[in-house]
């Protein structure tokens, strides 16, 4: 079982595209779509959180894969 | 894992209509993730907020909140502690709520050292009216009111606060959320009056007319401008001018108001019954 877990959309409706996820990203995990953020290289995701805790639209959440 | 805010939101009221990049949402979930860490009952605490942007938080929190008039938000807040001290008290402000309109409230709150958690969002602005200058608007910077730039100083709302009397007072911003969720962590647990400062950006009314760029450039500014306060002490005079010291600036244990009162309860009963 992996320690970290990985972003996910929690609730894709509610992103506003301000990509201030994108900019806190240690790495190359989230782009942003025409409409609102995607997630475009999952297996680069280290867990970190900062995305969740920086979203101000509650819309990242970073889970371990046997949570979901 | 950091906590789950989930069961602290009223989903049906969301999403919020804080503008693409404001740093309000970003401070609301730091508040709730600082107050599951606080381990605080949610039903036994009491959020209240005034007019403007940041007055619309309290709508969007599963706590028994209140939504009241401009800059009264610590006047009603006063009162719920008085009438039941065992709640804890949360009031959500902003700069033109709490620094203008309601700002004499937030220096007599201080004074009395009445145990309230008073949090300001401060924007530098009034957002929701299109971009006034507040009085945490920076001198020189321009609003719609200011189209030539504001002539007024602001304040330095800690300094103030701690002056005034509080007894925690703290500084944190959108940019720093971990730090922001240790501060409130402690202020929920301060008892006394709390007072901290979480600047937020405002891309919309405030970044665009001061071509601040976007929020991501709003964020960057406050990564190299709000420092921690150790670090902030030991720099030379120069570099402190366009800097601003976070963390926990102050803390002292203080008699609190609603004990004191209550001491004046008891007192009144007693002579009574004689």
């Amino acid at each position: 079982m992996a320690k970290r877990g990985k972003v996910n959309l929690a609730r894709p409706d509610w992103c506003k595209a301000c990509g201030i996820c994108v900019e806190v990203c240690p790495v190359e995990v989230l782009e942003l779509g025409p409409e609102r953020i995607e997630i475009a290289y999952p297996d680069n995701c280290v867990g970190c959180e900062n995305c969740e805790l920086s979203c101000p639209d509650f819309v990242l959440k970073v889970v371990k894969e046997n949570d979901e | 894992m950091v906590e789950d805010i989930d069961r602290y939101l009223r989903e049906d009221k969301l999403p919020h209509i804080w503008c693409p990049g404001c740093g309000h949402g970003t401070v609301m979930a730091s508040i709730l993730r600082g107050f599951a860490r606080s381990g605080i009952d949610q039903d036994k605490t009491v959020v209240i907020s005034g007019i403007g942007c940041s007055g619309r938080a309290s709508g969007y929190l599963d706590f028994d909140t209140l939504h009241v008039t401009h800059g009264r938000a610590i006047t009603f807040a006063t009162g719920v502690k008085m009438a039941n001290p065992d709640l804890t008290v949360i009031v959500i402000t902003g700069d033109g709520d709490g620094a203008a309109i309601g700002g004499n409230h937030l220096i007599h709150a201080c004074r009395r050292n009445i145990d309230l958690k008073v949090i300001l969002f401060n924007n530098n602005i009034y957002g929701m009216t299109a971009g006034q200058f507040s009085p945490m608007t920076p001198t020189g910077a321009t609003a719609t009111t200011a189209p030539y730039g504001n002539i007024d100083q602001n304040f330095n709302l800690c300094e103030l606060a701690k002056s005034a009397g509080a007894t925690f007072v703290a500084r944190g911003a959108a940019q720093q959320p971990r730090q922001l969720i240790r501060i409130f962590k402690k202020g929920f647990a301060h008892q006394g009056l709390t007072f901290v400062e979480a600047i937020t950006q405002c891309p919309v009314n405030y970044g665009r007319r001061n071509n601040l760029g976007g929020a991501r450039d709003m964020l960057n500014w406050q990564k190299e401008h709000i420092i921690n306060h150790r670090k902030y002490q030991d720099l030379p005079p120069e570099e402190k001018e366009d800097k601003l010291p976070a963390g926990i600036l102050y803390q002292v244990e203080k008699e609190e108001y609603t004990e004191k009162y209550q001491q004046i309860i008891t007192a009144a009963q007693e002579s009574d019954d004689q």
